[in-house]
């Protein structure tokens, strides 16, 4: 027996099955974000300081306009099914597909220069006031970190031996968005940034160093858990249109309305992903 | 209510047509989509998993009531359950160490849980009876419900095979608490160690049953025959309704939860580990900290409660029908029912700060927990009091599901009054992590629950298998259990009080104050053992009656609701024609009417129309 309303709306809910399934699940799926959301205020309350300008701004706005133009051209990929337009449909889905190349690539870049920016924290406050003046005169900055009590200073490691540590602080103005973008793009092209003069730390003063991973700090780790999260969420619908994509066409001629249900489900899907990350851009990146 | 015909030919392609076709074996009864199959599969992996959970507590209470003493015979063969190098480490000389008791015990939790009574209550009985209950063919998504199956038979195998990883299954409790969660076993191995297996396996079962909740919801919604309009449906669907909603809306957060205790284990992470963490002086916070052990805990029990109304909702709903059935007599109240439980699912989501009176989350936090969760109380006294009434008159019929759904009454009853002084935070605070506690939920989870899912084995065997289950054995079970659950768990109740503890690896031998309360322990594990014993006839029964059993008609207890309007066993689609609902869900005795029963499914007569 034939399940009924896969494909037409019930008369009393109005809805076919499918939409009723993709609303439950994304009603979990907001809770799912919600316990790391508020993981995010709680880790955030309880600290000390809370790193600010961290992230690339200008990067993670170009994202954010990337996966909504990747919503619109998803829409118009289910509007083309409607109108029994396939080879529009194919367009634009492609373009969707591409979208979500194009933000995971970004991403990845993103993650990767963080793997490859240090921080290194002092023992003590005393410690830090010592290097305070070197620190600034070679265009950095001492900074609270995110426990109680402990100074940091971030930048790029030159060479290190067992005593000492050879460091470029990040300069002053790293939090501006303009400057990092354009030390950014001097990186892409290959060009060596110039931070300033490299300090020398000793090691006995250094309370932990090491780069920005999840467990350089509570920021850190949050920062990557939802967004690796949210990341696994783009993949898992850039597998699902691929499948719709090409082999999955072939329920169009069947029955083209269920293969526009379907991919109105993948869609709604879509749309999620890209809201939770516009929940995501402000809270990492701005606030 | 309009319908459209199912014959409409709609192209499904979620769903392949089993009857004209011969399905191999692997896909009938190992990949099937039926719903049926895949609830008996739910039922059977669950009713192991019970039995495996239970006997890892009757290992736990030989070292209780006989602490330090080698344990007889099993010492011997504790190697197949551990594997050889485990064994030697943590039973040397055949005695319980303190790691292996807290290992079981976080098993015996999780594994009661999350493997046995959610799995058998509501996606075995879900499964097999709710399609049938709203006149549907299948679920809505029967593949995605072949999946639910299979994530969840994965996430139980992984928490089996983590008792052969080194060091152990996890030894943290069921509820995992950081810190000591976020660093446990991580000696013994960095990744293959019991927590971290313990965290892979639930991410397999909140995903499992986020399938199953999504199916099941919208199967109610969606599936529904002509004229099974929402206050016509069986109490037991609305039981399973309001379920679904809360493992889809509380387990998330708990995935998020362990998520974050997988990367404090895996990746060095502190999303739990306060800033200064020092254990065995070592320092473990050392490369982030600024975490909150106090999250986890928010974030577990933002789950925990509502799973405590998942573990008991069905098998209040299969009570109830069984009650209606053997009192022939229509549940009184049930509308009162329906809000009752709906009201429960709402306020289950803000009670569950009450298990965290012993934090210092502050007073003003505890004086609102202490509010809603004596509020919550109401609906559950509610419906407890319509079921009760509900036998008021009837001509009941003792048959072994009544009785055991009898049974779950006082049981319930006892272990829902027990809860109510720990709802006050004075209270709370002096009886929390005692065996008071310990006393209570069992008495909700094991003579309560337990017995609710007895009665709907009972029950609805006949209709699965086409033949019931013996009655003598069936007596014979219930009766020895429900004497040997109350010799288990009431003393408990006094031990606690005393001042007792729960997880103390001795039974209390170490601690001055339990001394007057060590005889108890003795005989609790007696009891648990004779009830061991009792489960055999049970087993037996379960097996053999498949074979051997009495031959049982389409409607062997002259039962209302639409699964029993079916052939017996239901053939693949369910219903040899597409049903019609005419009438509520417990007729009952109607008078006028020729039988003490009128199917949902049969027309009012003319002149009973008005009454
Ligand atoms: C019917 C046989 C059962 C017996 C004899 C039994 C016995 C016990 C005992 C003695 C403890 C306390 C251990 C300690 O504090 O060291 C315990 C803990 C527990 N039991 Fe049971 N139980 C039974 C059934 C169940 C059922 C059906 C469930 C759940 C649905 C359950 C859930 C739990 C949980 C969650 C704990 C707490 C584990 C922890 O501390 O992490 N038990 N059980
Ligand atoms: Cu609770």
């Amino acid at each position: 027996m034939e399940i009924p309303y896969t494909v037409k709306a019930r008369p009393d809910t109005g809805l076919w099955n499918a939409k009723v399934g993709i609303w439950l699940f994304l009603a979990s799926e907001v809770m799912l974000f919600g316990g790391l959301f508020s993981a995010y205020i709680f880790l955030r309350l309880g600290s000390w300081h809370w790193p600010h300008g961290v992230l690339n701004i200008p990067i993670g706005l170009f994202n954010t306009f990337v996966l909504i133009t990747s919503s619109v051209t998803m829409v118009f990929a289910w509007a083309s099914l409607k109108m029994r337009n396939l080879h529009k449909f194919e367009w634009f889905l492609g373009i969707t597909i591409l979208c979500g190349f194009i933000f995971l690539g970004i991403k990845s870049y993103e993650y990767y220069e963080k793997f490859h920016h240090y921080g290194l924290i002092f023992k003590n406050e005393a410690v830090a006031n010592r290097y305070r003046a070197e620190v600034e005169a070679a265009g950095g900055q001492i900074k609270p970190s995110i426990i109680e009590g402990q100074y940091e200073v971030t930048g790029h490691i030159e060479e290190m031996d067992e005593e000492t540590m050879k460091f470029i602080p990040d300069s002053i103005h790293s939090s501006e968005p303009m400057v990092q973008i354009v030390s950014v793009l001097q990186t892409i092209t290959g060009k060596k940034t110039e931070h300033g003069e490299a300090v020398v730390f000793q090691q006995d003063d250094i309370y932990r160093w090491g780069p920005f991973v999840p467990r350089y700090s509570s920021y850190f780790a949050i920062y990557f858990t939802l967004t690796a999260l949210h990341a696994l969420h783009v993949i898992g619908g850039m597998v699902v249109m691929a499948y719709f994509w090409i082999p999955g066409r072939k329920l169009y001629h069947a029955d083209p309305e269920h293969f526009t249900n379907r991919v109105e489900v993948v869609g709604l899907f879509w749309h999620f992903v890209d809201l939770v990350w516009i929940f995501l851009f402000p809270v990492l990146y701005l606030l | 209510m309009a319908s459209v015909a199912l014959s409409e030919s709609e192209h499904s392609h979620a769903v392949v047509d089993h009857h004209h076709e011969e399905l191999s074996f692997l896909r009938k009864y190992v990949f099937s989509t039926d719903h049926k199959i895949i609830g008996v599969q739910y039922g059977i992996t669950a009713l192991l998993f019970l039995l495996f959970g239970f006997v890892l507590m009757m290992l736990m209470r030989w070292q209780l009531a006989y602490p330090g003493k080698p344990l007889p015979w099993f010492g011997d063969w504790m190697w197949l359950l551990l594997g050889k190098k485990n064994a030697a480490l943590l039973m040397p000389d055949g005695v319980m160490s303190p790691d292996l008791y807290n290992s079981f015990g976080a098993m015996h939790g999780t594994i009661m849980v999350f493997l046995g009574v959610v799995p058998l209550g509501f996606a075995a009985f879900g499964n097999y009876v709710v399609p049938l209950q709203v006149g549907a063919p299948d679920m809505a998504f029967p593949r995605i419900n072949m999946a639910s199956y299979h994530s969840f038979l994965w996430g139980g195998l992984v928490m089996l095979i983590s008792f052969f990883v080194p060091g152990g299954a996890a030894k943290s409790g069921w509820t995992s608490y950081s810190p000591l969660a976020s660093i446990a076993d991580t000696a013994y191995h960095p990744f293959w160690n019991g927590q971290t297996m313990w965290l892979l396996g639930m991410v397999l079962l909140i995903t499992s049953s986020l399938l199953g909740s999504v199916n099941f919801i919208a199967t109610i919604i969606q599936l529904r025959a002509k004229g099974m309009s929402w206050m016509r449906m069986p109490f037991f669907v609305w039981a399973q309704l309001v379920t679904a909603f809360l493992l889809l809306l509380a387990f998330p957060p708990l995935e998020a939860a362990g998520v974050m205790q997988l990367m404090d284990r895996v990746a060095g992470t502190s999303f739990f580990l306060p800033s200064g963490l020092v254990v065995n002086g070592q320092h473990f916070s050392a490369l982030s900290g600024g975490g909150s052990p106090l999250l986890w805990q928010h974030l577990f029990w933002f789950l925990g409660h509502p799973e405590v109304y998942v573990i008991l909702l069905p098998a209040l709903g299969m009570v109830c029908e069984i009650l209606a059935t053997n009192a022939r007599k229509p549940i009184w109240g049930y509308p009162s029912l329906v809000f009752s439980v709906v009201a429960i699912g709402f306020l289950s989501f803000i009670v569950w700060a009450h298990h965290m009176y012993m934090t210092g989350m502050g007073t003003k936090v505890s004086a609102f927990f202490q509010t809603t969760t004596v509020i919550i109380s109401v609906p559950s006294v509610v419906i407890l009091s319509c079921l009760l009434i509900s036998l008021w008159g009837g001509s009941i019929r003792f048959n072994t599901p009544m009785l055991f759904a009898l049974g779950f009454l006082p049981m319930f009853g006892i272990g829902g009054l027990t809860g109510i002084p720990l709802a006050f935070s004075a209270l709370g605070s002096y009886l929390h992590d005692s065996y008071y506690v310990i006393g209570h939920f069992h008495y909700v989870v094991a003579p309560g629950v337990v017995f609710g899912l007895f009665a709907g084995v009972y029950h609805w065997y006949p209709k699965i298998t086409g033949r019931f289950m013996n009655e003598f054995w069936g007596k014979v079970h219930f009766w020895i259990t429900l004497v040997c659950m109350n010799g288990i768990f009431f003393p408990m109740f006094l031990q606690g009080m005393a001042g007792m503890h729960r997880r103390w690896y001795d039974g209390g031998a170490a601690y001055e104050l339990s001394k007057p309360l060590l005889h108890w322990n003795e005989f609790m594990s007696v009891s648990a053992w004779i009830m061991g014993l009792a489960q055999i006839p049970f087993i037996i029964n379960f097996f053999i009656s498949f074979r051997t059993g009495k031959k049982a008609s389409d409607n062997p207890w002259e039962a209302t609701t639409l699964e029993w309007q079916t052939p017996t066993p239901p053939p693949h689609g369910n219903f040899a024609t597409e049903p019609v609902v005419y009438r509520g869900p417990y007729e009952y005795s109607v008078p006028g009417e020729a039988k003490d029963f009128s199917p949902q499914n049969e027309p009012v007569k003319e002149y009973n129309k008005n009454l």
